[in-house]
């Protein structure tokens, strides 16, 4: 059997998601002859592949670049798993949506600015109007809340996907803030 | 001490043979009998709104849902607590409740100790699917003991009772309507200058989020202790 292909990013996210995933510990080491780590912080590849079995996308949708970026891993991903509360429910990100965007860039890059008070206008990709999570952009097969999901838990949902499972409902085992 | 009660009724509570009161919600019943309906605005020792919808249950032969807690038993009634369309009614009040304010948890000083958290899980809520709404809420610091957050109320009014029916200071109300709805303590006046508040904190006590909490916490540090009502409608009922 081939191996599954598996991916993982974060958008508006603080890696937190991608550090529980990492305490999944020893148990790694049984499920990593069974996946092909195909792009991911953890790995060097900088090129999304064409076709991906698997996706984890930890952070919430904040950014043009973000929005780019969580479609092109939709239309090229069979299964795509939300990670943490910032890509469930947007999260901490989701606090700034009160205030206008031009607010918060004063804030950052003008009231704050030390020196040569500007808004970024190249290299920083532009913010969206408000940060969303990711089904609301995207279609989302698996959701694991938490902030960050507890490695058990996402040990128990890579383990059932690799089982050929859709881990329907994860509340057992998690809730938005565990 | 001789108790008068009122008449027996017979009813089915999910196919179950039940006798009660006439005097006792379908709520009440359905609890003495091991079957537990979620509840989020109720509290035993307060008086009953019927205000979250969590409790709603179907009568055979009705046309409406009825929250269990508002609604008192009848002769021959037919009630079922669990069917599928009730289970998809109360997630989408949990999630309609989460999407209205500002829930986030990971920051909450609720974070685990938080009824509206509870229901969410028992209730099988993966996701919110309605949008946010990111509403502009009040956060008021001015109590020596107390805080505010309306970004986190879920508009209850358990706060509102027990204030009312148990301090007897009435120094909350709901103020507004629909979605702009929020809590006010008394003219809303700031929290800090209320000329009501006796600063008992029975408020922060009976609020089943991270609404009305004490200063001082940090995330995950708030724990709320609601035995004290329980206790004071005893004590009252044997002083009647
Ligand atoms: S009140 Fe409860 S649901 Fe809301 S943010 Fe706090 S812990 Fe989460
Ligand atoms: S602290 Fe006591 S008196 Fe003050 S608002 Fe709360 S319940 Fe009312
Ligand atoms: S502050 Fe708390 S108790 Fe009062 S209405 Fe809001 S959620 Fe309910
Ligand atoms: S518990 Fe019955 S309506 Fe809230």
């Amino acid at each position: 059997m081939s191996k599954v292909t598996l991916a993982t990013t974060w958008l508006d996210g603080c890696s937190g998601c991608h550090m529980s995933l990492l305490d999944i510990d020893e148990r790694l080491i049984d499920i990593a002859d069974k996946i092909d780590v195909v792009y991911s912080p953890l790995v060097d590849m900088k090129e999304y592949p064409e076709q991906v079995d698997v996706a984890i996308v930890e952070g919430a949708v904040s950014s043009e670049e973000d929005l780019h970026k969580i479609r092109m891993i939709r239309s090229r991903t069979k299964i795509l798993v939300a990670l943490g509360d910032c890509a469930v429910a947007g999260n901490i990100p989701t606090m700034r949506n009160k205030f206008s965007r031009e607010e918060l860039l004063d804030v950052a890059y003008i009231k704050s600015a030390t020196e040569n008070p500007q808004h970024p206008s190249e290299v920083i990709p532009a913010l969206l109007p408000k940060a969303v999570p990711l089904h609301e952009v995207v279609d989302i097969d698996v959701f694991v809340q938490g902030c960050p999901p507890s490695a058990d838990t996402i040990f128990h949902t890579i383990a059932e996907l690799l089982a050929g499972r859709i881990p329907a409902d994860l509340t057992e085992h998690t809730r938005p803030g565990a | 001490m001789a108790v008068v009660r009122s008449r027996i009724k017979t009813l089915k509570i999910d196919g179950q043979d039940v006798g009660a009161h006439e005097d006792e919600t379908i709520l009440e019943v359905a609890r003495e009998n091991g079957i537990m309906i979620p509840t989020l605005c109720q509290l035993d020792g307060l008086s009953l709104v019927g205000a979250c919808r969590l409790c709603l249950v179907e009568v055979v032969g009705w046309r409406n849902l009825v929250p269990a807690c508002t609604t008192y038993v009848e002769e021959g009634m037919e009630v079922i607590t669990n069917s599928e369309r009730l289970q998809k009614y109360r997630r989408m009040i949990i999630e309609l409740l989460f999407a209205e304010g500002n829930h986030v948890c990971a920051v909450c000083v609720s974070n685990g100790n938080c009824e509206l958290q509870w229901k969410a899980q028992k209730l099988g809520m993966d996701h919110v699917r309605f949008t946010n709404q990111n509403p502009d809420r009040r956060v008021d610091m001015t109590h020596e003991h107390f805080v505010v957050d309306a970004n986190r109320c879920i508009l209850c009014t358990r706060c509102v009772r027990v204030c009312d029916e148990i301090e007897g200071a009435h120094t909350w109300d709901i103020f507004g309507r629909g979605e702009n709805s929020t809590i006010i303590s008394d003219f809303n006046l700031p929290w800090g200058e209320s000329p009501t508040c006796s600063s008992c904190g029975k408020c922060v006590n009976v609020c089943p989020t991270g609404a009305l909490v004490e200063k001082g916490k940090a995330a995950g540090e708030m724990i709320k202790r609601t035995e004290f009502l329980a206790y004071l409608t005893k004590m009252r009922e044997v002083k009647k």
